[in-house]
């Protein structure tokens, strides 16, 4: 980035293709930011307009116009009101929908009146034929008093056109309001409200009071005076409906003269498929069975980069373990540092299809109808059509299902959202189950042709989507939030789904997420791995004690080893606070060595199967035993002899993990939605209290 | 007086002027004015929300926000 490049804001309405644009200017060159003050994901990239000239365009969310009623919806007009010189945009590229012209052009004349360059970008040209419009495009330059420029970015046409005209637009650098609002709703009154100070625009002091939205750069003085316009509401909510009733006079006027639709030529492919997508039986039975198209493929199609992955850092592990010098660090990297780095790549072929799945839905357009068929339902447990989409990510992983209940504008129906969505089975869950099932559900036929293991695993899934809503449920009647439910809900037009696109969006989302989870993970091992070896002054004598202990034992060389080991993962650090929760969490049936695994899968679930795997390779005594697996499946409980993870354990385990908020980073992402600590405590206390009463009542029943 | 929750689906309306005051300032930003031709398509299998098209904008909303805002209907 240097300072000659031009800032470019590109905002626009949803389902406007403003995604393909983004893509189409800038290629890969993306990366994720954050906004500052607000921790929401600020998607950058820079594009080359000439041979001379680089623009480092931001894709801001989504929205209809910048009076925000979402989260989402409130980084716009934040973006734009900011005139510190680093963040505040040079030019603004709105992008519009050919078809949508009139409603997009309402969110372009807002912007218009910011005073800033703007650039009109008409997408989807490519269907104006098909559609019977046509579009009187120097009239419309001139009326709108910008450089508008037709592109089909899907196709990758008229790309370069924008390029030029934002680059024409920043050197003139003219920028003049569209709509002169004061002069039709109240002169004098803006007039008063222009006086407060000449460093904002009257159309930016009018979105400060109505939005209650104040920059940095506002001295107190004239917040002060701003404060007083906010003290008549009804007026200023009468003057927002006027305002916007007279851009879409000002809008129709220009449409007149410059735009003809000729209705007789549009298709009624839209209608013809909504009959079948929002049909009282086909509709559900449709949603049903993508959804289990999309199990299916998580847990079969997924099955097989997964094996491969595993057996790749198994074998990576163990040629590292040849090669490097025996000692401490070496220990550290091959066993803590790859086997954490191997179990966040494990999930990268899960995460990765079910991200496709949710952008194909998205891109075409399906995902609306699944939000208008949902609504009613989920708002009998306190949430929104739009919480589907949280609960179906959920799956793969909690934090970009949280991070997608922004788009929910009612605060009570998005939090029960947020704090429901850790219930569902997250791909973190599975391998704890995956080894479970292994070691204590035999692989046998139900009804014929049933796979008794799959069953479980199924089950353990619709106990997860119960408890979701169940909870919801408790929360709905409980908490009493006002907070106006107010839903609509854009249903676009049904389109194929661009490839460029879907792969944009699994890579980067698959990239934020591999890079978040690697950070605690990959920090955890390090941390784990310091307590397993290290200990106060018991862990240092460890080693003497048990060569004295079985000096007349004649013992092997290896099987000596082992006992020294066993001693000194008992006196480490983590060995004594396993030791300590024992008797808590013996009514559960586990013992120290689950503790820990208990206590270090607090960061994060997947962590136990690796824990229990390196406390069972430090003390395995069968050598043959190489799989986690194998190691699990040998432990004997020293209290009866028998085998360590019988049927009562098992399931009492998995049943913990169904419910235990076990996630450092979804905790992380909770504080940062909810601003407060409250909710993410809320979560964990009440998560935990449950898992260890279910877990409690699962073992003396089942033992 | 109708409302656009009164509509059947398939039924074509107008949104009455005196309307304004009751249409949700993110509803009159999405299309939803005043004189605006309204069609309801379609209905959610549990009545709830509605589906309509108004200036062009296709939109799911909720009846009790539908039942806020009278209309005219075309045969009257």
């Amino acid at each position: 980035m240097s300072k000659n490049d031009i800032k470019v804001a590109l905002i626009g309405n949803p389902n406007t293709g403003k995604t393909s644009l983004f893509n189409q200017l800038t290629g890969l060159n993306q990366k994720v930011g954050n906004y500052p003050g607000v921790t929401v994901d600020k998607k950058l990239g820079v594009s080359k307009l000439s041979a001379t000239q680089n623009a480092i365009i931001t894709d801001l969310p989504g929205t209809y116009s910048i009076n925000p009623t979402s989260i989402d919806e409130s980084i716009v007009l934040k973006t734009l009101l900011n005139k510190d010189i680093a963040a505040s945009p040079d030019v603004i590229l709105v992008v519009a929908d050919i078809e949508n012209l009139k409603r997009n052009l309402l969110l372009f004349s807002q912007i218009k009146d910011l005073e800033i360059p703007t650039v009109l970008a008409i997408n989807m040209v490519d269907q104006m034929t098909k559609k019977g419009i046509t579009i009187d495009l120097s009239v419309l330059r001139k009326e709108l008093n910008t450089e508008v420029v037709l592109v089909s970015a899907r196709k990758n046409e008229g790309i370069k056109d924008v390029k030029e005209a934002i680059i024409r637009c920043h050197v003139a650098a003219k920028a003049s309001p569209l709509c002169n609002i004061d002069s039709k709703i109240d002169a004098d009154y803006f007039a008063k409200l222009k006086e407060i100070t000449p460093n904002y625009s009257m159309y930016e002091l009018w979105l400060m009071i109505t939005q209650n939205s104040f920059p940095d750069t506002i001295s107190a003085e004239e917040k002060e005076k701003l404060l007083g316009f906010q003290r008549d509401i009804s007026k200023l909510k009468k003057y927002q409906h006027k305002e916007t009733i007279y851009r879409y006079q000002e809008i129709n006027k220009i449409l007149k003269k410059t735009y003809l639709v000729d209705k007789n030529k549009a298709t009624d492919l839209r209608s013809r498929l909504d009959k079948i997508f929002t049909h009282k039986i086909f509709g559900y039975a449709i949603f049903v069975f993508l959804l289990l198209l999309i199990f299916q493929s998580i847990f079969d199609w997924a099955s097989v980069p997964m094996d491969f992955i595993d057996a790749t850092f198994a074998d990576i592990s163990s040629y590292a373990k040849q090669q490097l010098p025996a000692g401490v660090l070496s220990d550290l990297i091959t066993e803590g540092i790859i086997p954490g780095v191997g179990g966040v790549i494990i999930f990268i072929p899960q995460i990765a299809i079910l991200f496709m799945f949710i952008a194909i839905l998205e891109e075409t357009g399906y995902m609306s109808r699944v939000v208008f068929l949902m609504d009613r339902i989920m708002r009998r447990f306190g949430m929104n059509g739009k919480s589907v989409i949280p609960l179906i990510s959920g799956t793969a992983c909690a934090i970009p299902a949280i991070m997608a209940t922004r788009t929910i504008s009612s605060w009570k129906e998005r939090l029960i959202t947020i704090l429901v969505t850790p219930f569902t089975t997250c791909s973190a869950r599975l391998p704890i189950y995956a080894i479970l099932i292994a070691l204590i559900i035999p692989s046998k036929k139900v009804f014929g042709f049933l796979n008794l293991q799959g069953l479980v695993l199924l089950s353990l899934y619709a106990l997860g989507f119960a408890t979701a809503v169940l909870a919801a449920f408790i929360l709905h009647k409980t908490l009493h939030i006002n907070s106006k439910s107010f839903f609509v809900v854009e249903m676009p037009n049904y389109k194929l789904p661009s490839l460029k696109n879907v792969f944009f969006e699994v890579v980067g989302k698959t990239k934020s997420f591999v890079l978040e989870a690697g950070k605690i993970i990959l920090a955890l091992s390090i941390v784990l791995w310091f307590l397993a070896s290290n200990g106060p002054a018991s862990f240092d004598n460890a080693e003497k004690n048990t060569i004295e202990n079985v000096a007349n034992k004649n013992l092997s060389d290896d099987e000596l080893q082992q006992k020294i080991a066993s001693a000194q993962l008992q006196n480490s650090y983590i060995g004594i606070l396993g030791k300590t929760i024992e008797p808590t969490i013996k009514p559960l049936g586990y013992d120290w060595k689950i503790g820990i695994a208990l206590i270090t899968s607090f960061a994060a679930r997947e962590v136990f199967v690796g824990t229990l795997a390196t406390i069972y390779s430090v003390e395995a005594d069968d050598e043959d035993a190489t799989t986690i697996k194998q190691k699990m499946s040998s432990e004997i409980n020293p209290d009866t002899g028998q085998k360590r993870f019988n049927f009562a354990v098992g399931m009492s385990l998995m049943i913990f993990y169904a419910f235990a908020m076990q996630c450092m980073a979804t905790l992380a992402i909770v504080k940062r939605e909810t601003k407060s600590w409250k909710w993410p405590l809320i979560q964990l206390f009440g998560m935990g209290l449950l898992a260890y009463v279910s877990s409690f009542i699962t073992y003396q029943i089942l033992s | 007086m109708s409302t656009i929750a009164s509509l059947h689906i398939g039924e074509i309306g107008y949104i009455s002027e005196e309307a304004l005051d009751f249409i949700p300032l993110k509803l009159l930003e999405m299309g939803c004015l005043p004189g605006a031709e309204i069609e309801l398509i379609q209905i959610a299998p549990l009545k709830d929300p509605i589906y309509i098209c108004v200036n062009g904008s296709h939109l799911a909303i909720r009846k009790e926000t539908a039942a806020q805002i009278k209309i005219l209907k075309s045969n009257n």
